[in-house]
């Protein structure tokens, strides 16, 4: 019975996606803003990467909604792990000899990427939100190899809030300065492929990255180490 | 014209691989597989040259979620009842 309630349901919405697929025009032009975006994009911003000038200028203002959803589910996954009493018996080991010393290569050559990443992001694919995860995943490796290995929450958690807040200072300074919520003209926007260009571009991916980094690194830290090691 | 039958099969692995980890009663292996079918996914964005998409997708899905999941599966039990 389930079963067939679920075809119906199924072949219902199947039915209005295929109706509304079919009044998409294909092979036709059928942009609004986004001829705007990427015929001027490179222009406005002189970032060489088009997907950052349009994410963290012309959309900045989701990214920063993005940022604080981010911040709302880790934090509430802290408090639902604080609050937890139902940890099972899970006794975390000492990684092997080979991959103690492949995480700790890696371990700065991961960092180094991320920020590099984060830090290149009007410049090359990638950014804040990239660049963060490649840090979470090196703290990570560190995690599941050496159980001495405990990075400083406090620290981490003060960066985030820091960078955090440094995003939303410099949409504050173009609403002062520039005429709108982050604005791309406080700062000179430089030569095109440069590193120093694209204005305020660079530095809010800065931001972006050190705060998911540091999200990320906490969240996978309460996650591994929480459960108390049995003695 | 052999790189679109390449990415053809990709895709053909990436159905097949959905199936097996939603059929198989091991989450590990069904992890493991969604963790796969997000290194795919990647390759399939890299190709059709979004490469941001397919450096959050590598990073995220095969990386982090996979491993979260792991975690979760350690937590619980392995097997399916």
């Amino acid at each position: 019975m389930r079963k067939w309630v679920a075809i119906v349901f199924l072949a219902f919405l199947g039915f209005f996606m295929v109706k509304i697929v079919a009044t998409f025009p294909f092979g036709e032009e059928n942009w609004g803003v986004a001829k705007h975006y990427v015929d001027r994009g490179i222009e406005e911003n002189r970032g060489s990467n088009l997907v950052t000038s349009i994410v963290v200028n012309y959309r900045g203002f989701d990214t920063l909604g993005e940022v604080t959803v981010l911040f709302l589910a880790a934090t509430a996954l802290a408090f639902l792990l604080s609050t937890c009493r139902c940890q099972k018996k899970y006794n975390r080991i000492e990684g092997s000899l080979i991959l103690k010393t492949a995480a700790d290569t890696l371990f700065p050559l991961l960092i180094l990427f991320g920020a590099y990443i984060f830090i290149h992001g009007h410049l090359t694919p990638g950014g804040g939100f990239q660049g963060g995860t490649v840090i979470a995943s090196a703290v990570m490796l560190m995690l599941l190899s050496r159980l001495s290995f405990h990075p400083n929450h406090r620290a981490l958690s003060v960066t985030e809030g820091l960078a955090g807040m440094a995003f939303v200072l410099i949409g504050l300074a173009g609403l002062i300065w520039g005429g709108s919520f982050l604005a791309n003209n406080i700062l000179p926007l430089g030569q095109w492929n440069r590193l120093f260009s694209a204005g305020v571009i660079p530095l809010i991916y800065i931001a972006v990255g050190l705060k998911v980094g540091s999200e990320l690194s906490g969240l996978i830290t309460d996650m591994i180490a929480t459960t108390k090691e049995e003695k | 014209m052999i790189l679109e039958y390449f990415m053809l099969l990709l895709l053909i692995l990436m159905i097949g691989l959905a199936v097996f980890a939603v059929e198989t009663r091991d989450l590990l292996a069904a992890v493991l597989a969604a963790g796969f079918i997000s290194l795919v996914a990647s390759i399939v964005y890299l190709y059709l040259q979004a490469p941001d998409v397919a450096m959050t997708e590598a990073a995220i899905g095969a990386g982090l979620t996979t491993l979260i999941f792991i975690i979760a599966v350690r937590k619980t039990e392995r097997y399916e009842k």
